[in-house]
């Protein structure tokens, strides 16, 4: 006997989808839908929301297999328009990370760097489908005698281009300020002294694993947008960490849960993914992900329709704590204030700048619910959960808002 | 009435004569620096917003060209290339005039307002994706 009182399988809305039946809501809609209608009216009404999120995502990077030259070469050393990849990797596989820097890049000699080209802008500019120079470099064996190779690659070429990210979709994340004398360059954007602005960096409301704020349906296996093609969540996130502190919906109030991505770049797109230059910090990649989320029941109605209020973050001071680990914040906020433009921070109104992309993040739950309903994208069912927080048990959290209402 | 920001570029040997000062006594002008700068080889560069009856800005936009200043106007300077910008916001927390700024809270999209921007560059920098440019005489 389940506990709650709507119970769908993923199987009947693969059905609906396949009949041209299912609706498909995006995580902004189902706010006012739960907010008029109830959650048990919401599960039974709506099949799937669709969650998005376009940030730059550090933890990113493409895992390629350039095929063999001849004569062939085992490429210990590899560049990609002089940016260095990782090649120790058989023999013509190499991964190129997002955050690698172009051979002979000034970096912070004259701070704040400009961080023009890296391996962000390498992934990018193959999902374009711009030809590419590769340079190997290998030592010469009996069976890959060449030491050395030079060859302009395009993506459609490569026997395999696949991204694969360990860290992506942060669950919610700190908001950074500044309390120094100085402007700061990092990877939260530019900083003004004395508290003189403060930036964020999640979409809220339309972020996927803030609409799951307990992976009860995403999980290893989930089928989901990724760079404007088909990916898979293949593992949590490195540094997932279930257990942070939560609010009274459940939500996590830091960066909490994460996952690690893969997704055929071939079928990906330049709109949904965008080397970075971050002034003074380096180079990284924004990723488009996007995630389905079935409604199977009432609980998930519930935590689907979270709004921006009802997310919190702390405001960390990236001028002096940040950097020396200091574990020190300035208050709580929430995501309907920081979208707002202004938060408080010490009695002094402050204005606020997001670094994530809602308009590309709604862009990208549209296109989702659109391929829903082109049925052309099924939902999957985990084969594995993520690792889950203690502090879950069905229906509590719901069982709690409902009492505070 | 008549307001625009200009950018005007001073040759080395105009560099000492107060061209602006003469454009608000003959042509009753106003103007507001927003910038100023002398380089190396003594040429210099200024931004404005220079205001005044419109029959009269004119004149005394002529009146600069005519003395040897090469004129630019900032809100045709400032470009946007729509295809690489995603509305992230990094340029929203540097932009010191808020010709970049959010007035769609529900979409957050992330407007320009030429009419406000001063050529300061700093959008240029921060850009992520380089969708921000100025001409190089900025």
């Amino acid at each position: 006997m389940s506990v709650f009182k709507v119970n769908k399988t993923i199987e009947e809305i693969n059905d609906k989808i396949k009949r041209g039946e299912a609706v498909v809501v995006n995580a902004e809609e189902m706010i006012d839908i739960v907010r008029k209608e109830g959650v048990i009216e919401a599960a039974k009404k709506v099949d799937v929301v669709t969650t998005g999120t376009f940030g730059t995502m550090c933890s990113s990077g493409a895992l390629l297999n350039f095929g063999h030259t001849a004569p062939k070469i085992k490429a210990a050393k590899v560049w990609l328009n002089d940016v260095e990849a990782y090649g120790s990797l058989a023999a013509v596989d190499l991964y190129i990370g997002a955050t690698a820097v172009r051979k002979g890049d000034p970096l912070n000699a004259v701070h704040p760097g400009r961080f023009e080209y890296g391996g962000g802008h390498v992934i990018e500019d193959l999902i374009a489908r711009k030809p590419v120079r590769l340079v190997a470099e290998g030592y010469g064996t009996d069976c890959y005698p060449a030491k050395r190779i030079e060859m302009e690659i395009f993506i459609d070429d490569l026997r395999e281009a696949t991204l694969l990210n360990p860290r992506n979709a942060y669950q919610n994340y700190s908001v950074a300020t500044n309390s120094t004398d100085k402007t700061i360059y990092t990877y939260m954007g530019v900083l003004k002294p004395h508290f003189a602005n403060a930036t964020y960096s999640s979409a809220g409301q339309l972020s996927p694993l803030l609409n799951d704020p307990f992976y009860l349906t995403i999980g290893i296996g989930t089928r989901i947008f990724l760079g404007g093609g088909v990916g898979y969540v293949i593992w949590h996130g490195t540094q997932h960490n279930p257990n942070e502190e939560r609010n009274e919906r459940g939500v996590p109030k830091t960066g909490a849960g994460a996952l690690a991505v893969i997704g055929d770049m071939k079928q990906m797109n330049a709109d949904f993914i965008k080397g970075a230059s971050i002034l003074g910090y380096g180079v990284s990649l924004s990723v488009g992900v996007g995630i389905p989320i079935p409604v199977l029941n009432e609980e998930i109605a519930f935590f689907t329709s979270v709004s921006d209020e009802e997310i919190d973050a702390y405001i960390f001071d990236y001028g002096h704590d940040y950097p020396l680990k200091i574990d020190n914040n300035y208050a709580l906020t929430n995501y309907k204030e920081l979208k707002s433009g202004f938060i408080t921070i010490n009695g002094k109104k402050v204005p606020t700048a997001p670094l994530s992309s809602y308009n590309g993040a709604m862009k990208i739950a549209e296109t989702l619910k659109q391929w829903m309903l082109d049925k052309k994208f099924f939902l999957t069912k985990p084969s594995a959960p993520l690792p889950q927080s203690k502090d879950y048990e069905p229906l509590k959290y719901l069982k709690k808002y409902e009492k505070n209402l | 009435m008549i307001s625009k920001k200009v950018v005007l570029r001073f040759p080395e040997e105009i560099a000492e004569k107060p061209l602006v000062s003469d454009i608000c006594k003959k042509f009753n002008l106003t103007f507001n620096i927003m910038r100023a700068n002398i380089f190396p080889r003594k040429e210099g560069i200024l931004t404005l917003e220079i205001s005044g009856e419109d029959n009269s800005f004119y004149k005394g936009i002529q009146y600069l060209k005519d003395n040897g200043v090469s004129i630019s106007f900032v809100e045709e300077s400032i470009n946007r290339d729509e295809s690489k910008c995603y509305h992230c916001g990094f340029c929203v927390a540097v932009c010191p005039t808020e010709a970049l700024t959010i007035t769609d809270r529900k979409t957050m999209r992330v407007d320009l307002f030429k009419d406000k921007c001063i050529a300061c560059g700093y959008c240029v920098k921060v850009c992520p994706v380089k969708a921000m440019s100025l001409p190089e005489e900025f």
